[in-house]
């Protein structure tokens, strides 16, 4: 056969993986563990290790093989299972701390970074489990490593759970206070959903769904640089045209993401389950969302135009990976977490980004108000409103929207907070100054839109 | 030819004697054919690109890239290595 692809077409691959950052973010292999039900959190515990270093034994090694063979970084290997708060129903906090132990010891073993799905689902309500996860949260996520929590408060379907909305205000303040040294480094594992997803393999908000098979493999793709770049290349297009070329970039960097599925499937001898190309930036330089909105002729992301910007780039990159791959899931389009994102914590830091701004962008885009750090002193219920805000903004527009807030101990407007590593830096935000605590106060639950009953 | 065995070699540089020379030493040393080369020196500037078939080779993709991304290094050369599949995944439906 012979070879059939163009020098420049060659060229425009190399150029994506050497400059633009292309690349697989994320391997993320989803373990069921509904079956690892012992009598109380240590025998549980145990059974979900063994399961989890059985299944992912592999996993690494399979990641840094396959990223060697294709010449494409890897750069994370994940871990998502079922949420822990059904697997562990009956049990109290005492034992849903030790089961949080143990995951944090299987992800060590296996030699993955963070492991998702400390996870409990109560957008109707909490189940005791549900209840006693919710409670373990904060020294759950001060004493692991790399265990990721997830509620999902609300779906459209189901409405907002008011209760946990309240109980989830105070359990950011706990966990933040319980992590004062590292700047309330706890919060930064903990994501409160609104119509979470089953299969998303991003972190800290991956959970292998009930509705998944027993193990399946996920694979999160990026590649803001790459999108960056093509946007910077054509200054002069109108927006029209500009959407197109995101589109075809988008194609470009899924098909990527569907090829490493597919071989680490085969090679792990686990289910290909979804590519979810997001645009997920990291502190490295050149690898921003910020960038690209910026690159569109916004003088900072931020400013007014914002919102139609991150619109167009949202619905483009959706666009391009559903034509790439037969199995495009997860969250799917561009993510705004502030501290991972040089541009926007620039723009944070600057002031040309508001939290309002942020929660205006989240109508638009994929996830939520993420990794954003605000005063010590900020309220629960201030969180918890916060927290409703974007779960009506997901509820209403039938979307996935998430709250990853850190009120960082100690710290002021304009102060820096210091994460480290992937989850980066960045400034604290100011936040409005007046209080939301008697509207939190009632609890209950805002019914689902009318808009839910579509049978 | 099975699919799948072809690799993607790009050089990238000022030009200078013996560039072909050295990369081809290397693939024959590891048993690896040659089935197309294409060459431009634009301004004296050196682009190549290669498709080698490493079926039978005595390295895998991974070794093949170190040992040319070093061999690039000591000639002030870019050197990649990419396997065939990322291009046809990319470029074609």
């Amino acid at each position: 056969m012979r070879f059939a692809i163009s020098r420049e077409e060659v060229f425009e691959t190399i150029q994506m993986v050497t400059e633009q950052n292309l690349d697989i973010r994320t391997i993320t292999m989803g373990i069921n563990i509904q079956d690892c039900r012992g009598e109380n959190g240590q025998h549980t515990g145990g059974k979900i290790y063994e399961k989890i270093t059985r299944q992912a034994e592999k996993l690494v090694r399979v990641g840094a093989e396959i990223e060697r063979d294709y010449g494409i970084p890897i750069i994370n290997k994940r871990i998502s299972v079922t949420p822990v708060a059904m697997v562990a129903d009956g049990l109290d906090a005492d034992d849903l701390l030790q089961i949080a132990g143990y995951l944090d010891k299987a992800a060590a073993e296996v030699g993955v970074n963070f492991l998702g799905g400390f996870a409990a689902l109560v957008h109707k309500g909490y189940t005791r489990g549900d209840l006693a996860l919710v409670q373990a949260l904060p020294e759950a996520l001060a004493r692991t490593e790399r265990v990721c929590a997830a509620v999902n408060v609300a779906t459209t379907r189901a409405g907002i759970n008011m209760d946990a909305v309240y109980d989830l205000g105070r359990i950011v303040k706990k966990t933040a206070a319980l992590t004062a040294d590292r700047d309330g480094l706890g919060c930064a594992k903990l994501v409160v959903f609104c119509n979470s997803v089953e299969d998303n393999p991003f972190m800290a908000g991956a959970y292998h769904g009930p509705g998944e098979p027993e193990c399946t493999v996920n694979i999160g793709i990026s590649g803001p640089g790459v999108v960056a770049g093509v946007v910077k290349a054509n200054p002069g297009v109108d927006l029209g045209e500009l959407a197109n070329l995101i589109k075809n970039t988008a194609f470009k960097i899924t098909r990527t993401g569907e090829l490493v599925g597919r071989v680490a499937s085969e090679r792990l001898g686990v289910p290909f389950g979804i590519v979810d190309l997001s645009l997920a930036p990291t502190p490295a330089v050149g690898d921003s969302v910020a960038d690209i909105l910026e690159a569109m002729g916004l003088e900072r992301v931020g400013a007014p135009g914002t919102t139609a910007a991150l619109a167009l780039l949202n619905d483009a990159v959706k666009k391009g990976g559903a034509m790439a791959s037969s199995s495009v899931g997860g969250l799917t389009g561009a993510f705004i977490p502030v501290s991972e994102d040089a541009g926007l914590a620039r723009a944070a830091a600057e002031g040309a980004l508001t939290l309002e701004k942020l929660e205006a962008m989240t109508c638009v885009c994929s996830v939520g108000l993420d990794m954003i750090a605000v005063p010590g002193d900020t309220s629960a219920e201030t969180i918890s409103g916060i927290i409703a805000d974007e779960a009506a903004i997901g509820m209403i527009n039938r979307k996935t929207t998430a709250v990853r807030i850190i009120p960082a101990p100690g710290k002021k407007e304009g102060d820096r907070v210091e994460f480290g590593g992937l989850l980066g830096h960045a400034p604290v935000m100011a936040v409005n100054r007046y209080s939301p605590a008697a509207f939190i106060a009632r609890k209950g639950r805002i019914p689902a839109p009318i808009h839910s009953l579509n049978n | 030819m099975q699919q799948g065995n072809r690799v993607i070699i790009t050089v990238l540089g000022h030009d200078r004697v013996g560039i072909i020379a050295a990369i081809a030493e290397i693939l024959s040393s590891h048993n690896i054919n040659i089935l197309d080369i294409s060459q431009t020196i634009l301004q004296g500037f050196f682009t190549m690109v290669m498709v080698v078939d490493i079926g039978n080779s005595t390295v895998g993709p991974g070794e093949l890239r170190d040992v040319l991304t070093a061999k690039g290094q000591e000639m002030e050369l870019a050197v990649t290595v990419q396997h065939e599949d990322i291009f046809r995944f990319m470029h074609r439906i």
